[in-house]
């Protein structure tokens, strides 16, 4: 080996504990990159082939009824690849032990017992043969939390009769890789499931023989969907159709995109700041180094080595440890994301899964993470490497202290000499302060964004259960009736009050954008589902007008008092031109919300509902779910107790999970730089702090002079950190807000203080490992080093 | 040896068979063989002998910086051989003021700074202000140690020793840095301490010039005291030269 490779490798394990501690922060970078960005591949890849295999459609409509001869029509449509049509609608379903009602939606599947699309993936059993009208497939999910298998028995009212179903495989689909019932809000595979079913037995049930209610279609390579959606609409208006949609409002895929795009923006906002990071404390620890190699840089260039020589043997140094720390990166990110795709896998209901993070996101993390690392050392290598051997050779000029502001301040506040060797420190060695209060400000914003999710959670649960949604269970109606049916549930028993409501799918315009949505018609004074402003406060339905989530308003490009185009997709079957009313905050979802009573002036109607809220006492609970499964004209029941809880635990999972990683990651900075920083400290002031020693301070004393200048420029690096913390929490906000769920900027004090005290334990902890080192040195010969 | 009128003077500090021997690996360094020793109150005494002799070494314990092999010491009849880290340190921090060749100043400190670094942590402290004007730098007050010369900053280094009027002033080669002339206002300021506060002043030196300033002078060779001498006729710093 080399002379100078030789000292390479003594150097670096001289300060291995530095080392390493700046590869754990690169390492942290790294990770996040290919934990985010490969579970995104991964996520995307798997979702990809599933959708390729079993040929997820590209195009939907439901309607109320068309002749199967219709198909033949729509096939014919520019850009129509393949047709289906099936029959599809919600049925009660009646397990054995459960008291609560189960709600499933049936879909059909074709008389030759072979899906064209949407094909279902078989997991356990078969699908049920044509022709046997009471075999069925459920969906996994469904039958995992009702304990059910191949070959067991269930009941169903189908078209108000009560019929006993027998299960003959489990089964999972492309179209339900998330799955959400009606009025749901979250999934919740114990009351909500999937059947599928002999086209013939649930034409049957829906007295829908030789005909469909639910098209799905794929298009031709390269076809435009927009025509073919305007085609569809249509040729399905005389038949009820809803409106036709492409996969960007098919309920399972856009949930899925939501995630993607969080997935993307962790592995944008995060990464950069752990780089930053190691390329300062390379910058502090490496100039350190070479600062005390300074004479033997002379003496090397003396004898003959160049100037480049010198300079890459300090970057190979660098480069060691930036190896370390993307390998590190590398594979605690390729075994995280490979956990969490699974965790999403299951989450998401895929029947496997392709574990894949791309070559790209290695090697731009590789080239990322080495980059900065080396960036950081140029600069601390080039300032000594460049001297002339002669100068290089004697000591550096010993460093100058000036009197200034200080002893104004020093005397002012009567501070303490080992105080103010402490302030001088910080003012004599600005750059090393600033990378420690950059390090720590930038460990207290990560864990402000880690906490912050807690936040924004805390306060969507508030706003949606305590606030926007009062009531305790929601009943789903088979069909639109009179209004007077409020009349009828608050007979059920246990009904203290009931509001009903009219919802109905429209598609909103203005100019060239248009988006396919729920319009809500509550009533008047509605007191159990109310509206928010972006503030969290109750606002009235204004009488008249159209109200918008934010989320939508923006998508549309429409403010307060803009006039919309809503073209009503179900009867009434028009399209009007309604001022925009007023635009209101929906954490979960975005729909569009209209007076009831205004809704059918404009229709011309008497007022309907297909939808009944509604307070009960909890007491008669079981009377009332027992006479809702016996109710016909009710096709589901939503207990909201449940759906919260559905909601929790889903968050729980995968939340709180990554919370504490990111946490962890967050603290990893701070022990970083804190403990880089004291251990410079410690090294070059070494004597000074022995000379202390000799004059009687107690080792106490002494260790003050190392922690405290650590934990002031902590304290000072907290309200940065605060600042920088609320703006990745700004940036999160937007970057994980999607269609379904919009996150509010909330950062409550709890947030701050947890972040803030973490950061001061973790730093004192740094620091106080490095003031062992400081107990164990010998003042004799601490004193007889002179530097 | 000793004479009548010293074994009746108070002993400030004892020194029973203290050994020392340095272990480094599988070699063995007797630094001290056995050496019995006193400092009386108010006494200057003048360490000599051959580099290697263990003169440092025995100051540093005499000082409580360092913890002898074997032996005793007690200081004013307290035994200091028995006591903790913590316990040596507040020994040192109450009575001892150490003078080093390098002047170990805390260059980010003023020179007044650096004597108010022992002030504040003292019990019946002379302000900074005295402490330096008792070593002729009154003016350098506000001067970093990267300011002043090696003479002025060992004499800073001095009032920062006496400021907390120590019992016991031990100085190892004070003057060793400096030149003649510099060398002499540093003992001068020394001897003035002693003669004023009534320190007890042990004192390494090379010099053998400098002897002559104290009242004993003890000769150290191989971990050993050689022998001790008095000096009947102390001569003030100015009058030795080297
Ligand atoms: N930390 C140590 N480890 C090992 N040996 C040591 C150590 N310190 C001193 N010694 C040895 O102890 C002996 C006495 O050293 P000491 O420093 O006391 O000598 P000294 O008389 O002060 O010499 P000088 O006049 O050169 O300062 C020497 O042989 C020295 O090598
Ligand atoms: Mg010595």
């Amino acid at each position: 080996m080399r002379a100078l490779d030789l000292k390479l490798v003594r150097d670096l394990r001289h300060i291995w504990i530095q080392s390493l501690a700046i590869a754990l922060v690169l390492a942290c970078g790294v990770m996040v990159l290919i934990l985010s960005s490969g579970t995104q591949r991964s996520l995307s890849e798997t979702r990809e082939a599933y959708y390729e295999r079993n040929r997820f459609a590209d195009v939907f409509a439901s309607l109320t009824r068309a002749p199967r001869s219709l198909l033949d029509d729509i096939a014919r449509i520019d850009g129509v690849a393949r047709v289906e049509g099936r029959v599809v609608f919600t049925a009660m379903v009646n397990l054995e032990g459960m008291t609560e009602p189960a709600s499933a939606r049936v879909i059909s599947l074709p008389q030759t017992g072979r899906a064209i699309l949407n094909v279902p993936e078989v997991r356990q059993g078969r699908l049920p043969e044509p022709g046997h009208a009471s075999e069925v497939a459920i969906s996994e999910p469904f039958a995992q939390a009702n304990g059910l298998e191949p070959g067991d028995h269930f009941r169903a009212v189908l078209n108000g009769r009560l019929k006993e179903l027998v299960v003959t495989g489990l089964v999972l689909s492309p179209e339900y890789i998330y799955t959400i019932g009606a009025g749901a809000m979250m999934p919740d595979d114990r009351h909500f499931g999937l059947i599928w079913m002999g086209e013939s037995a649930a034409a049957a049930a829906t007295d829908l023989e030789g005909a469909f209610n639910d098209l799905s279609l794929t298009l031709s390579r390269g076809a435009d969907e927009r025509p073919v959606i305007a085609a569809i609409d249509r040729i399905l208006a005389p038949y009820g159709g809803t409106g036709a949609f492409g996969r960007d409002r098919q309920a399972s895929n856009v949930f899925i995109d939501g995630e993607l795009k969080q997935l993307g923006a962790m592995a944008t906002v995060l990464p950069p700041i752990f780089l930053i990071v190691s390329a300062f404390l390379v910058n502090m620890v490496l100039g350190r180094l070479v600062a005390l190699d300074r004479a033997q840089i002379g003496l090397f260039k003396a004898v003959g080595y160049s100037t480049r020589a010198i300079a890459v043997h300090y970057l190979k140094m660098t480069i060691g440890i930036g190896i370390a720390g993307v390998a590190i990166g590398w594979l605690s990110g390729w075994w995280l994301g490979h956990e969490l795709t699974k965790i999403y896998a299951d989450f998401f209901r895929f029947p496997w899964l392709i574990y894949r993070p791309g070559a790209g996101s290695l090697v731009i993390s590789g080239v990322l993470g080495i980059g900065c690392v080396v960036l950081g050392a140029l600069r601390a290598v080039l300032s000594t490497v460049r001297l002339a051997p002669t100068v290089a050779m004697q000591p550096p000029a010993p460093p100058v202290f000036q009197r200034g502001w200080l002893d104004g301040v020093s005397l002012a506040l009567r501070l303490r000499q080992t105080t103010m060797m402490i302030l001088r420190s910080i003012v004599r060695w600005p750059g090393r302060a600033a990378v420690t209060l950059f390090g720590v400000s930038g460990s207290v914003a990560v864990l402000v964004a880690s906490f912050f999710t807690f936040d924004a959670i805390d306060i969507i649960m508030l706003e949606i259960f305590e606030h926007a949604n009062r009531q305790d269970a929601t009943l789903t109606l088979t069909s639109a009736v009179n209004a007077r049916a409020e009349q009828d549930a608050l007979a059920l028993p246990g009904v203290l009050s009931a509001e009903g409501i009219f919802a109905v799918p429209v598609r909103l315009i203005n100019g060239t954008r248009s988006r396919l949505v729920s319009l809500q018609g509550r009533p008047p004074e509605a007191r159990l589902a109310v509206l928010l402003d972006e503030k969290g406060e109750t606002v009235a339905m204004p009488s008249s007008g159209i109200v918008l989530a934010e989320g939508l308003a923006d998508w549309l490009d429409v403010g307060a008092g803009d006039p919309l185009r809503v073209e009503v997709l179900s009867p009434p079957r028009e399209t009007w031109d309604i001022p925009v009313s007023a635009v209101i905050r929906q954490s979960l979802g975005q729909d569009a919300f209209i007076d009831r009573d205004a809704f059918f002036r404009l229709a011309r109607q008497a007022p309907q509902v297909n939808m009944i809220h509604l307070a009960i006492d909890r007491n008669a609970l079981t009377e009332l779910e027992a006479r809702v499964q016996e109710t016909p004209a009710i096709a589901g029941f939503t207990l909201w107790t449940n759906v919260q809880k559905e909601f929790e635990t889903t968050l729980n999972e995968s939340l709180v999970t990554m919370t504490i990683i990111f946490a962890a990651l967050g603290m990893l900075i701070t022990i970083g730089v804190v403990y880089n920083a004291a251990r410079i400290q410690l090294a070059e002031r070494a004597h000074e702090l022995a000379s202390l020693r000799v004059l009687g301070f107690r080792r106490g004393e002494v260790g003050y002079v190392l922690v405290a200048e650590q934990m002031l420029l902590t304290l000072i690096a907290i309200p940065a950190g605060w600042l920088g913390g609320y703006a990745l929490c700004a940036l999160m906000a937007q970057g994980f807000s999607t269609e379904v769920v919009s996150i509010p900027l909330v950062v409550t004090q709890r947030t701050f203080a947890a972040a803030a005290l973490i950061v001061i334990f973790t730093a004192l902890t740094s620091a106080l490992l490095v003031r062992r080192r400081l107990d164990r040195i010998d003042i004799v010969s601490a004193l007889k080093q002179k530097e | 040896m000793m004479s009548e009128t010293q074994s009746s003077r108070v002993e400030v500090l004892k020194a029973v068979g203290i050994t020392k021997v340095y272990r480094s690996g599988t070699v063995a360094v007797d630094a001290l063989k056995g050496v019995d020793l006193a400092l009386y109150e108010r006494e200057i005494v003048a360490l000599l002998g051959a580099s290697g002799s263990g003169k440092s070494t025995l100051l540093n314990i005499l000082g409580g910086l360092d913890l002898p092999t074997d032996g005793r010491l007690f200081y004013r009849g307290r035994e200091l051989s028995a006591l903790s880290d913590a316990g040596l340190t507040e020994f040192r921090r109450r009575h001892v003021g150490f003078v080093f060749q390098f002047y170990n100043l805390v260059p980010s400190l003023t020179a007044r700074e650096n004597v108010a670094l022992v002030t504040e942590i003292a019990e019946d402290a002379m302000t900074p202000e005295e402490a330096l004007d008792r070593v002729g730098l009154a003016s350098r007050m506000d001067h970093f140690p990267a300011e002043l010369s090696g003479g002025e900053q060992q004499r800073v280094a001095i009032a920062r020793a006496i400021a907390k009027r120590p019992d016991i002033l031990l100085c190892d080669e004070p003057t060793g840095a400096l030149d003649s002339k510099t060398g002499v206002t540093v003992l001068e300021a020394i001897v003035e301490v002693n003669r004023t506060l009534g320190t007890t002043t042990a004192l390494i030196t090379h010099n053998v010039a400098i002897r002559r300033i104290a009242d004993r002078v003890i000769y150290m060779a191989d971990g050993e005291i050689a022998r001790a001498e008095e000096n009947a006729d102390r001569l003030a710093p100015a009058e030795v030269s080297w």
